[in-house]
């Protein structure tokens, strides 16, 4: 059907080029007017800091890229030169790698958000795992972004990790090899993993449209863990959430800032200003911080197959989360067993971190064996058991009610009908 | 609020995380100095940058080379162009010349500090295989940055009795395993300060350590000083934001 889209811009120029590409249309409906549960707290900033990190991280890495030479004999000395001849070179690459460091802090919150409020229940299954996906690019991304200034922990992580898939019977070997281009880590690993380091995050952005193209079907969750039932539960996007997130996303640079002028090599290692050595190797060659939960998982196995599915295994379980959780209610909240189970699993990923910054010995081991198994124990076992057997509270009767009601906050309304536990399925 | 006090204690429980993975990599401690160059508001001491480019000049630069750093840096240390100038021109710098043949030419501010030796192969072959390691990054290069090289410069001790020593090792209380293929590199009185400075060997430590952290990056100082400018003004857009914040959902609470 051809055809000219009905514009309701008054600007003759807007409303002529929204008559032929809708584009203003469509920003207006899902950013202006777009209906946003009226109760969000400052953790639903979070992915909108998210996006704004992605765009920092995009701008500061084209232009890092102009200055790095992707070469195993110059790529440590081309990084030395951004930070000493480049016009703000220091601040190009220390906004880049701090960035990558707060890429996770916020997407971690952003995650733990989700599982809080149990964002990834019916019926934003997809767009949960749509999340998933967008974490194990980033992970592959950071990784491989690492390894790029070719100091000693860059080649050794390198090393270590494409290592990890030696573990598969049969192939591994040969997977190894083909990873590398070669016979060990060198020129032509440190070449693909330039090329990928690019490539990947315009794949990043991609799966992150699919994200929030499905977050705008389904609609956000929100703290309540209530559906939506109508206009008096939700505020237009503009200019409600768009000042609400400017204030999160004013907050978040200055914590960003502080990290890159004052303190740019804090969440650093050291022994990555040593140019890389294929015949040293450093004492205790550690990931980035933002591994190390799951560098713990792939320690706590003394055997290395075991050890490597176990790590990806702890992603997969967020997959299949959606239907792990039996309970119909979203909001912990409501379910007063699993609000404290979710601390317990934060406290877990936190001390499996630590573990992994230790070395792999004596207590350390034990604190990540039982680590790992209560990780999995929670999505394996507590969790579809948990959702026959706990007893959530009453749920309010609307957004607007819990919000707008005597009591405030998420209580039981006086007077208002006991709310069923299942009757948010409605 | 339960929940953001939880998370917060969380989240900071996480940043702690690096540190201690670096606590567990360091056995030795190095003792924590009274540095110029420290915290948001710290500057290079000049005059002892100064004092530590001539201990590099006329020990360290024997066997160690800073090759990323110019000439041209030293004006970070409070040097004038002419100076600079004079030291960069009394370094011969080997090229190429227009014959093809290698020769040599005067050095320009432009130029990177010239290496003592030619390639590694030629410092490994005179140090029985030891290659004294570039000096550009080496306090970002070291877990305890400039308390560690200060440390290791005055921790030059008699090996305890019962401790073998290799052959051409000497013995150092704060490097790691204790045997080092470095001779105490600095004795009381080896250089001559211009400005009458004692040169003890904790001096000459202070400077040169002072000196090194200058050139592990020379923009530090432009870094600090934008970053208090960002900080303040990220603090005043936090704040008018918040107020445009409060009005837009006055009418909404």
């Amino acid at each position: 059907m051809a055809g000219l889209h009905k514009s309701d811009f008054q600007n003759p120029v807007i409303n002529w080029i929204d008559s032929r590409l809708p584009v203003f249309t469509m920003i207006q409906k899902e950013y202006g007017v777009f209906p946003t549960p009226r109760n969000f707290n400052y953790f639903w900033n979070f992915g909108a800091l998210a996006m704004v990190n992605l765009v920092i991280m995009i701008a500061t890495g084209i232009f890092l890229a102009m200055n790095y030479t992707p070469h195993a004999t110059m790529a440590f000395d081309s990084v030395e030169r951004i930070m000493r001849d480049v016009n703000f070179g220091w601040l190009l690459r220390y906004a880049h790698a701090n960035g990558a460091s707060m890429f996770f802090i916020v997407v971690y919150i952003h995650i733990a958000r989700g599982l809080y409020y149990g964002s990834y229940k019916t019926p934003r299954e997809l767009l949960w795992m749509l999340g998933v996906v967008i974490f194990l690019l980033m992970m592959a991304i950071a990784f491989m972004g690492y390894v790029l200034p070719w100091g000693q922990m860059s080649y050794w992580a390198a090393t270590v990790i494409t290592n990890l898939f030696s573990a598969f019977p049969l192939v591994g070997e040969h997977i190894v090899t083909w990873l590398w281009g070669g016979f060990s880590v060198d020129n032509a690993t440190l070449n693909r993993f330039f090329s990928l380091h690019y490539l990947l995050p315009f794949v990043l952005v991609g799966v992150v449209f699919l994200h929030v193209a499905a977050l705008h079907i389904t609609g956000s969750n929100n703290p309540l863990g209530i559906d939506v039932k109508g206009p008096q539960d939700t505020l237009p996007f503009h200019p409600y959430y768009t000042i609400k997130d400017s204030v999160g996303i004013c907050v978040y640079l200055i914590v960003f800032a502080v990290l890159v002028f004052f303190a740019p090599n804090f969440l650093g290692h050291a022994d990555n200003y040593i140019p890389a050595n294929p015949l040293v190797t450093p004492a205790h060659i550690v990931p980035d911080w933002y591994f190390l939960p799951f560098y713990a998982i792939l320690r706590s196995v003394p055997d290395k197959l075991g050890g490597v599915l176990l790590m990806f295994g702890s992603i997969f379980v967020l997959f299949v989360l959606p239907w792990l959780d039996t309970s119909p209610v979203r909001s912990a909240r409501f379910r007063p067993v699993y609000r404290v189970l979710f601390w317990v699993l934060v406290f877990t990923v936190v001390v499996l971190g630590i573990a992994a910054g230790k070395p792999a010995e004596g207590i350390w081991v034990v604190v990540s064996r039982i680590g790992t198994a209560y990780y999995f124990l929670h999505f394996l076992v507590i969790l579809p058991i948990l959702g026959k057997f706990e007893r959530p509270l009453p749920l309010p009767e609307s957004i607007s009610r819990a919000v707008l009601g005597v009591m405030g906050g998420g209580g039981p309304l006086p007077g208002g009908a006991a709310a069923k536990p299942t009757m948010e399925k409605a | 609020m339960n929940f953001l006090r939880n998370a917060t204690a969380a989240a900071l429980l996480a940043l702690a995380v690096p540190a201690t993975a670096l606590a567990a990599e360091a056995e030795i401690k190095f003792p924590a100095q009274n540095w110029s160059f420290s915290g948001p508001f710290g500057t290079i001491d000049r005059a002892s940058a100064q004092r530590g480019f001539q201990v590099y000049s006329e020990v360290c630069a024997a066997c160690h080379s800073v090759k990323q750093a110019y000439y041209r840096d030293l004006k970070g240390l409070g040097l004038e162009p002419k100076e600079i100038e004079a030291i960069a021109a009394a370094v011969m710098i080997p090229v190429i010349g227009d014959d093809g043949q290698p020769t040599e030419r005067a050095g320009l501010p432009s130029d990177r500090f010239r290496s003592p030796w030619p390639n590694e192969k030629a410092a490994r072959a005179a140090y029985n295989g030891a290659y004294p390691p570039d000096l550009s990054v080496i306090t970002k290069a070291r877990a305890g940055g400039a308390d560690q090289l200060y440390a290791l410069l005055i921790g030059y001790n008699q090996a305890p009795a019962e401790m073998k020593m290799g052959d051409g090792m000497y013995y150092n209380s704060y490097y790691s395993g204790h045997q080092i293929a470095m001779p105490a590199p600095l004795n009381d009185g080896q250089v001559a300060y211009a400005d009458g400075t004692r040169a003890s060997v904790e001096q000459m430590a202070r400077d040169v350590t002072t000196f090194l952290s200058y050139i592990a990056e020379p923009e530090t100082e432009v870094r600090k000083r934008l970053g208090v400018k960002v900080v303040l003004f990220l603090i005043f857009m936090t704040g008018v934001t918040y107020a445009a914040k409060r009005k837009v959902w006055a009418d909404v609470h």
